[in-house]
């Protein structure tokens, strides 16, 4: 009884006393699916148009109104350097918040399809083995098998760290070990 | 105090029993026996108290006067004898009443409160709140304009139920007097909020005495513009700027009087802080006539700091801007004044940060000039919307001078690049939003589209835009919110439709431009940019 209230409690706060468990919404990108945290996701909605902004990189897609809060709108093929597609009915933009510097920045992110929620435990999360490719090896949280499916746990701040997309876009990132 | 029936004397004898007390009394000042009033309590107390007693036990003691004096109790711990769990206590409490009319009196209370907000805020590390005292006339004009704004709405209310095309006329005259009762009681809420700069010059003449004194220079101050109202936010984050840019300009600026003497100067020093609006900006100048920033200097301690690297190469503007890098200082030994290379780059960020931006003229033996320029409202602006291609971008109305058409012939490639065209009597450098913000446009021909001209920093420009739209009001949306800052662009803000139109940054957009021009140039004749310091 209380072990089930226990869960619940969990299931509500989405989150457990697990480093990585909890639950994660999953979504498609080029074929793969790649997994985030729940609790960082505000919403889900269509794909609407952007206003671009001037001499940025091409993965910030623009800006779009989130009922009167401009936010910025990434293209995650874009910013995996994936072929670009053709927006379709199934494209939608995941408004995910961050906390970046002490602040809350609410980003957009444009995938190819929502997938689902899995919830996940601590054993489930595998850390990522070396890919060589050290740009998205800092962006991984780790590999998770679902019903025999690897879905790829992004660590979303560091993703849309600004910070660090200006750096890799002046220089060559180093390698580092983000599942430790 | 008096006037509330409150008598010190039995505060004071009530805290004698909980020990001994000591009681030092302060007059706070020379009375005038004219405008006496005899309750009024010019007073003040510092009262000692040696006992074991809570805090509440004491302040429980004032609870009848805590808002009509200026109340502060400190502990202060025993050294020897900490006995059990009580510490002793120690009240401080500086009762005075300095009431000079009325309106005084009600602020009081909240300088009191203040302190103790102050107190909380240090505590907590809440976020920025305070308070604002509006004159009464601002509030009647506001309370008038709400209520023209009912009787429109109840006018317009009207056409609710049963509307034929015979009441046109009167619905669209309902939807212009409504527009106007809006922009009305903008106007008036945004007044509410502006302040006049004084407040923040006040301490000017003092500090400056001070300073130049202790340093050992002779200085007169000259306040223009003190009347130059804005907004209240800005006026107070600008406060501590404004004092660092003035000591600055005590200590490095101005030489000694022998040093003036020798260079044919008078004596005396002027420092001038100036305060006037332009456009939708609020300027503030810091002007000395001192000995200006010496390039050798900067540039040699700017090289050995690591500032930039050893070979650049930079333009006096350039070198100008280095006092703004973070570390630079180049006091040889550090003061209480300077020293420390913490400074001219928190100026700049604190200014940043409120939307404005400072920058630095001068010349070497005339004087230096610190200019802030402050947007005057940091919620709503004026704007005309043009047309790029398939962008729309905003442009402050104020800095619009006109907007213009001009064939291919009116325009000359100055080496080969930068087009100039000839508007009446001057020059002007143009600016094609297409190219700078790398987007699509309708048609790169000059005769094509339109010259908007636009004067930023007392510099005129030709935007080349393909068309106008309308103009209209809008309301700034932070960028920097939930991404970074973009040059040339202020800000964003959401039209009619729901879509967003970014707002362009006259000065930055100008920056960006000679920034474009500048590294072209070096890629050209070098093959790489040179400018390492960061911009």
């Amino acid at each position: 009884m209380s072990a089930a209230k226990n869960e619940e409690a969990e299931v509500i706060a989405g989150q457990t006393s697990e480093k990585y468990g909890g639950q994660y919404l999953t979504f498609l990108l080029g074929g793969e699916e790649y997994g985030i945290e729940i609790l960082k996701v505000q919403e889900i909605k269509g794909w609407e148009s952007t206003t671009s902004i001037p001499n940025t990189p091409t993965h910030i897609l623009g800006v779009l109104n989130l009922r009167g809060a401009i936010v910025p709108v990434m293209d995650m093929r874009k910013r995996f350097n994936l072929d670009s597609i053709e927006y379709g009915p199934t494209t939608v933009v995941i408004v995910v918040k961050m906390i970046q510097e002490d602040m809350e920045r609410t980003v957009g992110l444009v995938v190819d399809a929502v997938a689902d929620v899995y919830r996940l435990s601590d054993s489930d999360v595998k850390p990522a083995p070396d890919m060589g490719c050290a740009i998205e090896a800092e962006f991984i949280r780790g590999l998770a098998t679902v019903d025999d499916k690897m879905m790829i746990l992004l660590e979303i701040d560091r993703l849309i760290d600004l910070q660090i997309i200006e750096k890799e876009a002046a220089s060559a990132p180093t390698l580092k070990i983000t599942a430790d | 105090m008096f006037e509330s029936c409150n008598d010190p004397l039995r505060m004071f004898r009530e805290l004698q029993t909980f020990g001994d007390l000591e009681v030092h009394a302060a007059g706070h000042e020379v009375l005038d026996f004219e405008t006496f009033n005899p309750e009024e309590c010019l007073l003040e107390w510092q009262l000692t108290l040696s006992a074991e007693v809570d805090r509440e036990q004491v302040s429980e003691v004032f609870a009848w006067v805590e808002d009509e004096c200026k109340l502060t109790i400190e502990p202060i711990l025993g050294e020897s004898t900490a006995a059990v769990s009580t510490a002793p206590e120690v009240a401080k409490p500086t009762v005075d009443a300095v009431v000079e009319d009325a309106p005084v009196e009600v602020a009081k209370p909240p300088a009191a409160k203040a302190k103790a907000k102050a107190k909380a805020k240090s505590a907590s590390g809440n976020k920025d709140g305070g308070s604002i005292r509006v004159n009464i006339d601002k509030v009647d004009a506001l309370i008038n304009l709400v209520g023209e704004l009912v009787i429109t709405q109840s006018m317009l209310s009207r056409y609710e139920t049963d509307f034929d095309e015979s009441m046109l006329d009167g619905l669209r005259e309902g939807l212009s007097q409504l527009s106007r009762n809006t922009r009305e009681m903008q106007e008036s809420v945004m007044a509410i909020r502006l302040l006049p700069i004084s407040s923040a010059f006040n301490r000017f003449p003092r500090l400056v005495r001070d300073t130049s004194s202790k340093l050992g220079k002779k200085i007169e101050l000259r306040l223009v513009g003190e009347h130059t109202e804005l907004d209240k936010t800005v006026l107070e984050k600008i406060g501590d700027p404004l004092v660092h840019l003035v000591r600055n300009s005590l200590d490095h600026g101005f030489e000694s009087p022998e040093e003036r003497k020798a260079a044919g100067k008078p004596e005396a020093g002027v420092l001038e802080l100036n305060a006037r609006h332009e456009g939708g900006n609020i300027v503030i100048e810091v002007i000395d006539d001192g000995a200006g920033i010496n390039h050798e200097r900067v540039l040699e301690k700017a090289r050995t700091s690591g500032i930039i690297a050893p070979d650049a190469e930079l333009t006096p503007s350039q070198i100008n801007d280095l006092i703004f890098a973070a570390g630079f200082s180049t006091a040889t030994e550090v003061s209480d004044l300077s020293g420390r290379g913490v400074g001219m780059d928190v100026v700049r960020r604190n200014i940043g940060d409120l939307g404005g931006e400072v920058f630095v003229q001068s010349e070497p033996g005339v004087g230096s000039t610190f200019t802030i320029r402050l947007p005057l409202t940091l919620a709503i602006l004026d704007g005309q919307l043009v047309r790029v291609g398939s962008e729309a971008y905003i442009v402050p109305l104020v800095s619009i001078v006109e907007t213009v058409q001009v064939g291919s012939e009116d325009v000359n490639a100055v080496v080969g690049r930068t087009e100039m065209f000839k508007q009446r009597d001057e020059y002007l450098p143009i600016i094609r939003l297409h190219e700078i913000f790398s987007i699509g446009c309708d048609s790169t021909a000059i005769g094509d589209g339109l010259l908007v001209v636009a004067e930023a920093n007392g510099q005129r420009v030709g935007v080349f835009v393909d068309d106008l739209l309308e103009q209209q009001q809008v309301v700034i949306k932070s960028l920097e919110a939930n991404y970074r800052q973009i040059p040339g662009i202020s800000g964003a803000t959401i039209l009619g439709d729901g879509t967003v139109a970014l707002i362009l940054d006259l000065p930055g957009l100008i920056k960006l431009y000679y920034d474009q021009n500048r590294n072209l140039d070096h890629d050209a004749t070098r093959g790489r940019a040179v400018w390492a310091a960061s911009a």
